[in-house]
């Protein structure tokens, strides 16, 4: 049976599992306007993104219109609404990572991991690959972010070997 | 007393909430983009600055008067200020002024050519959005969109319903309807209210002037054109007359010189609506389980309550609007007459509204597959025609409407504001339940442009409670207080649009209130210069009766002049989709989620089913998802299986469900 590369569980059952969820922390928050952005990054956090539908199924529920809702998600940066892989590489584009080689890093991950042009998240949802503007680690540019974790001084082989180990953890977690 | 000074000069601070409305008080004319008195303080715009010493340049609107305030309204800073603030948005704004719809009545070209703007000193918007035509009644073209968010404050404070709204950040920041869908897609009523307030073409109404022409011009067209009561109280204002000024016989005449062949008054049919109403009205009084009576004339208002109130459908009238039933007879018995089949016949319609453009193409408005109305044009959009040939509007000789519906009562001229659909109604049912005649047919209490009009109406021994909302948030709040059973009324008159159809977004533009209130004005005198006063007593609806419609509320009108309503989604889009069967005899399963469902606990529902889904373990042959709306459901919560709709599948009615209707089709 297929599973979920994040959570093993059956495919056939996320998506039921994952609107339960919904379900669930729209009635922990309270189904309140006032709690539109709480729910907002939990829900983010389950789908890794923010689905139309649930958008607007939020919307019906806090009794506010879609426009409203829609208005939230896209004002802050933190949410999205394109999925996102399961790795998000954010890729600093800050002066001192530019100055100090950040696009051929950029061009090697999106290499590494199989980008089509113009898609920032490859086709199995597993990496997203972002620039941002600076993380604030200068001292050790060119930085990227894995999800939570900084790796700094990065070269394009650098990369190989990141991703390599990703790639292990994966495999050893199956 | 507490004064401050503007300009040096010395001034009374009164009650005015800002300084913007203390200094318009005092006849200087601050330029505003986001102001307006109708709807909140929002201060985005910058256009209203003044200068306070000691305190630098503020938004007036936003900025409460306070004693000792030395304001300057015209300082070089303030006047370097205003330069910029337009500049700016003139550089980000697409300014194909000449072949603007909303060019001459533009207030950032007005207010570009008041400040003497000659050069912009930023560069210009590369970027070009794609327009929406989706809509029947409007075009939005972002491009020329200011944020301002009049349209926003007025789609979600005035009408309740929140179409609109920013999205994104920054310089990417945009106003429209979710998901960057279009009108036709969302719930949007084509009151057309927010390109009325839109400062610039950011948002117009669609124009069908070409078609209208094409119509004219073509000989085997018998064209006849229909105008609405609030019409003749505005026309003038586009050609210098003052607001309110009753132009009937001009209209006319304009409208014989640009070439249709019949001019008839919509009045006729009002008069119609009124006593095909009142019939239903008396009916209903006597179950008390089908009051409210809700009116059915303002079309905006009708998809407002299929989008939002699916059980209160069953209590809007049957009626259809004066517009429709108008048409209907046109192309049902006047076209025999004529000895013309309905396609030969192009109707048109001048009205107030953008709203009717849309009612035309409701597809069971038509008779023998052609549609009843072929076009509707605006106040505004007739009055571009006359200007376009030529016609000096205010030499016309005045001339009649046509027969046979040419003859109006008071009655149905009132229906152009708030309240006169009821007081027509009143005058009517008076002596249909008493058998008396009515000597005092005026009903002041239904009058006016408060947001809710209440009033108790002894006929003969029977109280009847009247509601008029006027505005379409204000019919969501009364309806809430019905819901609640915090009020009761027996009949109620909702108009989408502040004022009535006077107040309509295909007027004149009309930004002050003083305007509408000069409307309604003449609307009234236009009442009490008629001959008759009640709709029943109008010779020429007796003789409509008798020629082919045998009596109110016949098998016949039911026909003719009757309708139904459909339930609306609010919103279009994908499903949540929650179990996926690859079964080859797979069981479509939807459940909806809606308001409405959800309110009488479809999220239950939907659990149960799957509850029992998996325990009879047939969870891989159901193809399961939650949708926004069956359309064409009757009780909640509804489930659609297959294409059945089955309603009031409430958590406890899911067993039998299950067990009848999925189970026995499944294989095990
Ligand atoms: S036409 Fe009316 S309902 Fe539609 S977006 Fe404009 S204000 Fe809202
Ligand atoms: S569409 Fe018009 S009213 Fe709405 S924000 Fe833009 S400029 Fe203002
Ligand atoms: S009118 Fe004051 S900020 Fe727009």
């Amino acid at each position: 049976m297929d599973t979920d590369i994040l959570t093993e569980e059956p495919q056939a059952m996320i998506p039921r599992r994952r609107f339960e969820k919904v379900n669930e922390i729209i009635e922990r928050n309270g189904k309140l306007q006032a709690v539109l952005i709480p729910i907002l990054q939990e829900v983010q956090a389950e789908y890794r993104y923010l689905p139309e539908e649930i958008l607007t199924y939020i919307a019906m529920v806090l009794n506010l219109s879609p426009a409203t809702v829609y208005g939230v998600a896209t004002f802050y940066a933190q949410f999205s609404l394109e999925p996102k892989g399961k790795y998000v590489i954010k890729i600093c584009d800050g002066t001192a990572c530019h100055v100090r080689g950040s696009d051929p890093v950029k061009d090697a991950i999106r290499k590494r991991v199989g980008l089509k042009e113009g898609c920032p998240t490859t086709t199995d949802l597993k990496y997203t690959v972002e620039t941002i503007s600076c993380l604030g680690a200068c001292g050790l540019a060119p930085v990227i972010m894995i999800n939570e974790k900084i790796y700094g001084q990065m070269t394009p082989q650098a990369i190989n070997i990141i991703i390599d180990k990703l790639e292990t953890e994966e495999g050893d977690a199956k | 007393m507490n004064t401050l000074s503007v300009d040096h000069q010395t001034v009374a601070i009164k009650n005015e909430k800002s300084l913007l409305e203390l200094i318009r008080n005092m006849g200087i004319e601050l330029p505003t983009f986001c102001y307006n008195s109708e709807l909140s303080i929002y201060g985005a715009c910058r256009m209203c600055v003044v200068e306070i010493e000691g305190r630098g340049i503020v938004a007036s609107c936003s900025t409460p008067p306070a004693p000792g305030m030395k304001i300057f309204t015209n300082s070089p800073r303030v006047q370097r200020v205003r330069k910029t603030v337009l500049e700016l948005l003139l550089a980000n704004h697409d300014r194909e002024c000449t072949t603007c719809e909303k060019s001459g009545h533009c207030k950032l070209q007005e207010l570009a050519e008041r400040f003497g703007v000659r050069k912009i000193r930023y560069g210009e918007r590369d970027l070009k959005l794609p327009l929406d035509t989706s809509g029947k009644s409007l075009v939005r073209d972002p491009n020329k969109c200011i944020l301002c968010g009049d349209c926003v404050r007025m789609c979600w404070e005035v009408q309740g319903i929140g179409v609109l709204n920013f999205s994104n950040r920054g310089s990417k920041v945009q106003v429209g309807p979710a998901f960057n869908k279009n009108l036709a897609e969302v719930d949007c009523v084509n009151c057309g209210q927010c390109s009325a307030i839109c400062p610039t073409g950011a948002i117009v109404v669609k124009s069908e002037i070409d078609a209208a022409w094409t119509a004219l011009h073509d000989p085997t067209k018998l064209v006849v054109v229909q105008v609405a009561p609030a019409v003749r109280v505005a026309l003038g204002e586009e050609f210098g007359l003052p607001a309110g000024e009753i132009v009937t016989g001009k209209v006319v005449a304009a409208l014989k010189k640009l070439g249709f062949d019949k001019v008839f008054d919509t009045c006729v049919s009002a008069d119609l609506t009124v006593l095909e109403e009142t019939h239903e009205l008396v009916e209903r009084l006597e179950n008390p389980a089908d009051l409210p009576l809700f009116t059915s004339c303002c079309p905006a208002w009708v998809k407002y309550a299929e989008h939002n109130e699916p059980e209160f459908l069953k209590h809007l009238s049957t009626c259809r609007s004066p517009q429709q039933m108008f048409g209907s007879l046109v192309k049902k018995y006047w076209a025999k007459e004529m000895g013309k089949k309905p396609e030969d016949i192009f109707t048109v319609s001048i009205m107030p509204c953008t709203a009717k453009k849309f009612e035309i193409t409701r597809p069971e408005f038509t008779t023998d597959g052609i549609p009843d109305v072929d076009l509707v044009l605006t106040t505004q959009e007739l009055a571009r025609m006359i200007r376009e040939s030529g016609l000096l509007f205010h030499q016309l000789e005045a001339a009649s409407f046509d027969t046979p519906f040419g003859f109006t009562s008071g009655a149905g001229v009132i229906f152009g504001a708030s309240g006169g659909v009821a007081e027509a109604a009143l005058r009517a049912a008076y002596e249909m339940i008493s058998g008396k005649v009515l000597e005092q047919v005026n009903f002041e209490e239904v009058r006016g442009f408060q947001g809710l009009k209440e009033a108790a109406v002894n006929l003969d021994g029977n109280e009847i409670k009247v509601a008029v909302v006027h505005g379409l948030g204000n019919a969501k709040k009364l309806i809430g207080k019905i819901k609640t059973g915090k009020s009761f009324y027996h009949f109620v008159e909702v108009m989408a649009c502040p004022g009535g159809c006077i107040g309509g977004a295909g007027q004149p533009v009309a930004v002050e209130k003083a305007v509408k209130e000069a409307r309604a004005k003449g609307i009234y005198h236009a009442d009490i210069l008629s001959q008759l006063r009640k709709s029943q007593d109008n010779p020429i609806i007796a003789k409509l009766y008798e020629k082919w419609l045998e009596q109110p509320n016949s098998h016949e009108a039911h026909a003719t002049m009757h309708t139904k309503y459909i339930t609306r989604g609010r919103i279009t889009g994908e499903d949540i989709q929650l179990l996926t069967s690859k079964h080859q005899q797979k069981l479509d399963v939807a459940v909806c989620v809606g308001t409405c469902c959800y309110l009488k606990g479809s999220y239950d529902t939907l659990q149960e089913l799957m509850r029992r889904a998996d325990q009879a373990g047939i969870g891989d042959q159901i193809n399961l998802h939650a949708t926004f709306c069956l359309e064409g459901c009757s009780q909640s919560p509804s489930v659609r299986i297959n294409e059945e709709i089955v309603g009031g599948v409430s958590p406890e009615q899911v067993d039998s469900v299950f067990t009848s209707k999925i189970l026995n089709r499944s294989q095990r």
